[in-house]
């Protein structure tokens, strides 16, 4: 294994991380803000990849894909937290089952409308060509998502360091109680978090469509992913979401291409001794 | 949909009977009627291969009515959601609730092997149509004597292409395949048949089932192979192409039959024009019955079938002919199976007979992806188009059957791989 | 209504199952012992749940231990497949029982939603073994049994099986009950209400919670051998985290902190998934909304049925006498 086996190894993990942390990194906002294990995150990204197909089968147009899967999805979270999350209160038992019951509609819901179709997303055509440097195949499109997660990320970054809302966030997440106190609402706070985490999700199914499809039992297979990057990243820290989704993307390529037998091992692991040394993660707050 | 040819009346019955935590067995069912269960996934990853499966028999039964020479053909679909223990239960079902005479499916070579014990315990005749697992007709064939074939076996179409490969002068190939039993037993025939003729197999990459993105197997390919051997199962098969030819790859591309399926076909790119794979059917076979199978397919369900759908059609039609044979009459289990290997049918696929293990003796196809005009449609599509006919191909290919047995089945480990570094 | 009250009440719905099921046909007959073995699986659960107030992402894990022992055993050195059933069966309790103590150390630490977590994280560790370490678990293909145990009495017999798991299912009854009604098991409660406030009593509140999750290990064991002998085949399938979830809403439906209602709660999931998808296409809204409907409307499970049912009659009756009351003046 040369040189640019490790280059093209790594430029892979990293791409892949970059599609995680779109996933992911709403999960780890919501948690941190509500303390809601949400197990129908899995749903928002493949039904993201669903209303773009939708969308590119009526108007042909992928860029118009995007936002619209995006915020259909961002809408189908906001109703859910406002109907059903938010009269619960603070259960996580309660929430988590709830949210798989959303997980088995949706599923159901999805194959009813689109059918079972493995299905794929076609991004543009330059974007499904390669740069050639110093003799390695770069695909254009990895490159495309590394650039959306950057952007987005920045994006969500300075929002929550410049505006009111994310200062209102970052209240919320370091403690609810005290937040409320100071007469911030914490309702609009979370209701706020719940739809951009839906929104991100979609994204991400709507960018990882053209790179993984877009089939039934995609939610539940990108789940337990999601949150072993929510989880060996910090629960509620986007900078921790960021470098989770780095880390599990770079250990699933290398865990897959170097030790295949154990390669979901490799993924688990790691987030069990995380969790065990610091419960909140790498980068969470206590 | 899944149940509309069972009459509404003893579903609500059995309900009922379940509620009361009581069964009545209906007693043998009559004569007049032959229950057939159908297994095949409905939900999750492969429901649209389990839609073509059903298809394809559904399509033979409103040919003819549900009349099977008399006998009314009562068929329960049931949705084994591509697990193998989910089947197992569903098959108990089938056979223990519904009291079919046989049943039929099971998509995934591990779902046949996880079939097959069941067929034995309940004493039930089990038609693997498409779960291909080498072993249920070689080494294990005499465990499951109520089991008979009307597919193929995994490795089958593939010892005919590793002797294709060694014509076409490729010396040393790269193999990269699902990894369970079915990737074993394809990329295992095609290795053993290459290497026989000369040819050497240098690297094997095993991606897990269900893989999609290839990004960290892909880099791994040696440089120094003349071609490369695939063999994906269905989401797979989409991604597989497109990630390699974005990687710059220029090696011919080879794969087993799966991977060019049509199921997936019409979703393909260009990239994938010019790859070659091997199975004993293709939408493409320029017969006339294939021609009027293929028009007749699409107009119903508005897609051209897949080899799942021409094995069920196939299968369904098989059925029929020995129930000619018997009036209409349930001959029993062992009866139907002793009868139905006797068979010798001309079918969509072309000629096929039985071998003394129960496994179809058929013609393997080996096919190259073009685009084109065929039969008469408007459009230049994606198709399997037919580059060479290896008649007669039985599943121990030119090994004989008692050499070929002694050798074990085809596994992550064998055949060896003697040129790997 | 009176603890012996209680205890009669499960003792009739028993011998009436027994009876029941002598009319049973063969299917019914599998259904009702694959929900009995859940029913162990979630009373295990439940111990955690209602008793400890732990709410386990990963029981499923040690259901697969279980199960892949058994397999294991039985494939490679022909192991249990006769007297030696009961040896497996001990066996399948301790390899559970050790399982959880190892994971223990991990997950006791944490509470609430990071005890979630960190039991998922768990449970995922054992399926990514059963899924990818082929030598040993058979990967994606899983293993089949070679047949059910035959020590004189055949096991292969469905209604024979039956009686042995049901009086398994008795046996994890009785001896969780006398569990929680055991000074250690109202300790767990004292845990569950308040565990600031045990911890102040004295009490080593870890380790009584580590016991209670070696506890929980075990039995999920014990479900483990028992399925892998009733399916004849164990796969990565039966590890999944939807497994775990099933069990936890099979406590929650029925009623957490009951024991009982693990076991209604499991008869309940089991029908659903394995009967009425079998009749309906659409299946899956019913599980879900199952899932939707016990969380919004069923706080208590089903066995708190009954005691809200008390609560709105006592509420009501007093209102009801002051109506009398003013007509009669």
């Amino acid at each position: 294994m040369d040189a640019e086996f490790w280059v093209i190894q790594v430029f892979n993990g990293i791409s892949y991380g970059a599609l995680l942390f779109l996933l992911a990194g709403g999960l780890s906002l919501i948690f941190g803000v509500m303390r809601i294990v949400n197990l129908s995150h899995g749903s928002y990204f493949m039904l993201g990849g669903y209303v773009a197909l939708t969308v590119i089968w009526t108007t042909d147009s992928w860029v118009l894909a995007i936002p619209v899967a995006a915020l259909t999805v961002a809408v189908v979270g906001l109703v859910m937290e406002r109907v059903f999350l938010r009269p619960l209160g603070f259960d996580p038992l309660r929430q988590v089952l709830l949210t798989v019951g959303f997980a088995f509609l949706f599923q159901q819901g999805a194959l009813d409308i689109w059918g079972g179709d493995s299905l794929d997303i076609s991004p543009p055509e330059f974007l499904t060509e390669s740069v050639v440097i110093g003799g390695v195949y770069f695909p254009l499109y990895r490159a495309f998502m590394i650039g959306v997660a950057l952007a987005i990320g920045v994006t969500i970054w300075l929002t929550m360091e410049k505006t009111r809302m994310g200062a209102m966030v970052r209240a919320a997440v370091d403690d609810s109680e005290m937040a409320r106190g100071v007469g911030i609402d914490t309702s609009l706070v979370s209701m706020f978090i719940f739809a951009l985490g839906a929104f991100l999700a979609a994204l991400g199914g709507v960018i990882g469509g053209a790179f993984l499809g877009v089939y039934p039992g995609l939610d539940f297979e990108i789940l337990p992913i999601a949150f072993a990057v929510v989880i060996i990243g910090g629960m509620g820290s986007l900078g921790g979401a960021a470098v989770g989704s780095l880390i599990v993307g770079l250990a699933d390529n290398f865990g897959k291409a170097l030790f295949p037998e154990v390669s979901y091992f490799t993924l688990y692991a790691p987030m069990v001794l995380i969790l065990a040394l610091k419960p909140t993660g790498l980068f969470g707050r206590e | 949909m899944l149940r509309r040819l069972t009459t509404e009346l003893p579903r609500s019955f059995t309900l009922g009977a379940v509620a009361l935590g009581i069964g009545l067995a209906s007693g043998p069912a009559g004569a007049e009627e032959l229950r057939i269960g159908f297994l095949a996934p409905m939900t999750g990853i492969f429901a649209q291969v389990g839609k073509d499966m059903s298809n394809g028999f559904q399509m033979y039964l409103d040919e003819v009515g549900n009349d099977f020479a008399g006998a009314k053909v009562v068929f329960i679909l049931e949705d084994g959601q591509g697990k193998p223990p989910v089947n197992v239960r569903k098959a108990e079902k089938l056979i223990r609730q519904d009291k079919v005479h046989m049943f039929i499916g099971g998509l995934l070579a591990s779902t046949g092997y996880a079939l097959a014990p069941v067929s034995t315990r309940l004493k039930t005749v089990y038609i693997p149509s498409v779960a291909a697992a080498d072993d249920l007709t070689q080494r294990q064939a005499s465990k499951y004597p109520y089991l008979m074939r009307t597919g193929w076996t995994s490795s089958q179409p593939n010892h005919p292409f590793g002797e294709w490969a060694c014509a076409q002068g490729y010396k040393k190939i790269v193999t990269i395949g699902a990894d369970y039993a079915f990737g074993y037993e394809v990329v295992g025939g095609f290795q053993k048949a290459f290497e026989d003729c000369g040819g050497k197999v240098i690297q094997k990459i095993w991606p897990p089932l269900g893989t999609k993105d290839f990004g960290p197997f892909i880099p791994t390919i040696k440089d120094d192979a003349d071609a490369i051997f695939t063999l994906m199962v269905g989401p797979m098969s989409l991604q597989f192409p497109k990630q390699l030819a974005a990687s710059g790859n220029k090696k011919p591309v080879l794969g087993g039959g799966t991977s060019y399926d049509e199921f997936v076909l019409p979703s393909m790119g260009d990239e994938s024009i010019g790859h070659y794979s091997a199975l004993q059917y293709s939408a493409a076979l320029e017969t006339p019955k294939n021609e009027a199978f293929v028009k007749k397919y699409r107009e119903k369900y508005g897609k051209v079938p897949s080899y799942y759908s021409e094995t069920n059609y196939t299968t369904a039609q098989m059925i029929h002919e020995i129930m000619k044979k018997t009036g209409g009459k349930w001959p029993g289990g062992e009866k139907f199976v002793q009868m139905l290997a006797g068979l010798k049918l001309d079918t969509v696929r072309g000629p096929v007979h039985f071998d003394e293990l129960r496994n179809p003796v058929q013609n393997v196809y080996i096919r190259k992806v073009e685009k084109k005009k065929m039969f008469g449609f408007p459009d230049a599509e994606l198709w399997n188009v037919v580059v060479k006919t290896y008649p007669d191909v039985g599943q121990f290919w030119k090994y004989g059957k008692d050499k070929f047995l002694k050798q074990p089945v085809y596994s992550r480990d064998f055949p060896p791989c003697k040129y790997c570094e | 209504m009176s603890e012996r009250t209680k205890i009669l009440i499960v003792v009739a719905a028993l011998i009436v199952l027994l009876i029941v099921m002598q009319f049973a046909s063969s299917f019914v007959i599998l259904l009702v012992t694959q929900a009995l073995v859940f029913a162990i699986l979630a009373m295990s659960l439940d111990i955690l749940l209602g008793y400890t107030g732990l709410p386990s992402l990963g029981q499923a894990a040690y259901l697969g231990v279980g199960a892949y022992l058994t397999a294991i055993l039985a494939t490679k050195y022909g192991f249990g497949l006769g007297s030696s059933f009961w040896a497996v069966i001990v066996l399948g309790i301790l390899l559970g029982a050790v399982t959880a103590a190892i994971f223990g150390l991990f997950a006791i630490r944490a509470s609430g939603v990071y005890f979630l977590m960190i039991t998922l994280a768990l449970g995922q560790c054992v399926w990514g073994l059963a899924y990818r370490w082929n030598s040993l678990t058979g990967g994606d293909n899983g293993i089949n049994m070679p047949g059910r145990p035959n020590f004189g009495i055949d096991l292969a017999h469905d209604m024979t099986f039956f009686y042995v798991v049901f009086g398994f299912f008795v046996a994890a009854l009785a001896a969780l009950y006398l569990l929680v009604k055991s000074p250690f098991g109202r300790s767990l409660v004292g845990i569950r209400e308040s565990e600031l406030r045990m911890r102040i009593l004295g009490y080593n509140t870890w380790l009584h919670k580590y016991i209670a999750f070696i506890i929980a290990g075990a039995f999920g064991g014990l479900a483990g051998v028992l399925w892998a002998f009733l399916n004849g085949l164990v796969s990565p399938e039966d590890v999944i985290l939807t497994t775990s979830v099933d069990a936890l809403l099979m406590v929650v439906l029925g009623g957490p902190g009951t024991l009982v209602g693990g076991a209604i709660g499991a008869g309940v999931v089991v029908f659903l998934r394995e009967y009425l998808s079998t009749l309906v296409e659409w299946w899956q809204y019913a599980l879900g909304g199952v899932y939707v409907l016990t969380i919004l409307y069923l706080p208590g499970g089903l066995m708190g049925i009954p005691e809200r049912i008390r609560q709105r009659r006592a509420l009501s009756a007093p209102a009801e006498q002051a109506k009398a009351v003013s007509v009669s003046q």
